[in-house]
């Protein structure tokens, strides 16, 4: 870690810190150049850009289903939820609504990803406050949550689920069943892991009254999710403007009331609930039917009749090589990922590929906050506000 | 086979976005040079010198109230008669309602900064600069935020090959 020593105009003696991009409360490769005082932060400068892989770019030069497997890469603690998110802005420019099937699996795969992705938050979280033992049990169920992931996809973390128009796969034979053990069971973990936290002494002290974020500022920066509501704005996306069919399920919007660290805390912990009686709803109602829409133009067709058929070989060969024509022009659709407002802007002049495709991500956009909260807090505090922001460098640096 | 699914989901703009043009339309005149509807998204494209004084009138007109600045992005072009186009996606919680907001640049790669209107716009402008290089005259901190501060290219030009340059 270097470390430069320097004379501020403040009077005191202070000191430029490096922290990151390889440090473990950093939560990936962030990079914190921190102006200190003593231990108290005057200025906070994050440098991001070290994942940064042009993924924009490489978007123009792909077909939109070539796309897909590069949304597995921006939030990577929940790539279900990004498959969901770009599928929906290509089926909005192509003004595709798919099978009822389909939109509830979708749900099932958003919801179970906001749980894995905030289980890490909460691990990695207490670890960064010293509460080891929590890491140790949201990582034995984010485990089981990879396992029935692996059931769904056949891959663990680059899953690949989604299709313009539908999904790669129907659930698996069992899978509702397995799943439902696993959701009827999880709220009792929840509790459990309540008990050892949200009362306890040094967690409380350490999270308390930390890194407020005013919902002013908030909005002002265009912090959205967890963070967002955790400031006191009920502002879900689910809500205001569902897709997918979140209208039809029943579930609420947790708030805060001060936006401090616990603040954060305590919503994420209720979201995860929220998406237990969500799963639930779903599991109970899951519709039967096709998984993707009836339109050779967009769809690949069906293996077995590629093998057979003349015309079904040449639709496959013409959707794989040159895509589907979409329409000119430009549309916005974002959805509430785990992280909050995931957007995708993709502007089309036709054919098989965006002419430019923006991810609007919520980690980029949230973790400008820091810059805000870091001032005047102090050193220790900085890890504690960093995990509770929640950001996911994947999805800052694109 | 049945034809291709129509769905009729995205076809009607929203109430508040065509009244929110309106509103532009009536206050700024001349200014507001296109205003276009596609899946039910209002797009309006502004005079470039105009946008600051557009934005801050749509984020505090009390029944507009655009508060946030949802997203900022940059698009270059090489085959029209202007360069570059700025993107403001706007988002009213009062009305629930979004608005793009476009500027376009020709024979020049300067904007005016929204920083003053938003304290988002930040990293967002840095972040068009960093990409399609326009410059944000007034911006308090524009440094590239993706790329490494030595590069010299913007990688989001049309004229900037995949492979990159040199390596």
């Amino acid at each position: 870690m270097a470390i430069t020593r320097e004379k501020l105009d403040t009077g005191g003696e202070a000191v430029t810190i490096n922290m990151g991009p390889s440090h473990p409360s950093t939560h990936g490769v962030l990079r914190l150049v921190l102006d200190l005082e003593g231990e108290v932060v005057r200025k906070c400068t994050p440098h991001v850009g070290y994942l940064h892989r042009g993924m924009e770019k490489l978007a123009e030069n792909k077909t939109y289903h070539q796309f897909i497997p590069y949304t597995d890469r921006l939030d990577y603690l929940a790539p279900l939820s990004n498959n969901c998110a770009f599928v929906l802005a290509v089926e909005k420019l192509l003004n595709l609504e798919v099978p009822p099937r389909a939109k509830a699996i979708r749900v099932l795969v958003c919801e179970l990803s906001r749980i894995s992705a905030h289980l890490l938050w909460l691990g990695t979280h207490a670890v960064d406050l010293g509460a080891l033992s929590v890491f140790f049990y949201t990582f034995r169920e984010r485990e089981i949550l990879y396992d029935f992931i692996e059931m769904l996809t056949g891959t663990r973390m680059t899953t690949s689920y989604t299709r313009v128009g539908g999904l790669a796969r129907d659930l698996p034979p069992g899978f509702l069943d397995q799943f439902k053990t696993w959701v009827t069971r999880f709220p009792k973990e929840l509790d459990e892991w309540e008990a050892l936290l949200t009362h306890n002494k040094i967690w409380v002290e350490r999270t308390k009254e930390i890194g407020i974020l005013t919902v002013e500022d908030a909005i002002d920066l265009g912090v959205t999710g967890p963070n967002l509501r955790a400031s006191g704005r009920e502002w879900d996306l689910r809500k205001v403007e569902p897709y997918s069919g979140y209208d039809e399920l029943d579930f609420e919007i947790p708030v805060g009331t001060v936006g401090d660290v616990y603040d954060r805390y305590l919503v994420r912990l209720e979201e995860m609930r929220q998406s237990v009686r969500l799963l639930h709803q779903i599991i109970a109602k899951m519709p039967d039917g096709p998984i993707l829409v009836d339109d050779p133009k967009v769809v690949l067709p069906a293996k077995d009749n590629v093998l057979k058929k003349m015309e079904e070989l040449i639709h496959q060969f013409i959707i794989v090589t040159e895509s589907f024509d979409a329409p000119a022009g430009e549309v916005y659709h974002a959805i509430e990922a785990p992280k909050g407002e995931l957007g995708f802007y993709i502007k089309s002049e036709g054919g098989g590929s965006p002419y430019r495709l923006k991810i609007r991500s919520p980690s980029f956009v949230n973790l400008q906050a820091l810059v805000k909260l870091a001032e005047g807090a102090m050193v220790s505090d900085l890890v504690a506000i960093i995990a509770s922001l929640d950001p996911v460098m994947g999805e800052v640096d694109r | 086979m049945s034809g291709p699914s129509q769905s009729v989901r995205w076809e009607k703009p929203h109430s508040f976005a065509l009244k929110a043009a309106e509103a532009l339309q009536a206050r700024f005149g001349g200014a507001v040079l296109e205003s276009v509807v596609f899946r039910g998204e209002v797009t309006v494209v502004v005079e470039a010198a105009r946008i600051v004084e557009v934005c801050t009138f749509l984020k505090l007109d009390p029944d507009l109230s655009f508060e946030m600045l949802s997203d900022l992005t940059g698009i270059h072009f090489m085959d029209r008669d202007y360069e570059y186009e700025i993107l403001y996606h706007l988002y009213s919680f009062r009305n629930n309602a979004r608005l793009r907001v476009k500027i376009r640049l020709a024979e020049t790669n300067h904007a005016p900064t929204v920083t003053g209107v938003w304290m988002g716009a930040n990293w967002q402008e840095r972040e068009a600069f960093d990409m399609v290089g326009v410059v944000f005259d007034g911006h308090p901190d524009l440094r590239r935020i993706l790329m490494p501060e030595d590069f010299e290219f913007y990688p989001l030009r049309k004229d900037f090959p995949l492979e990159g340059h040199g390596a």
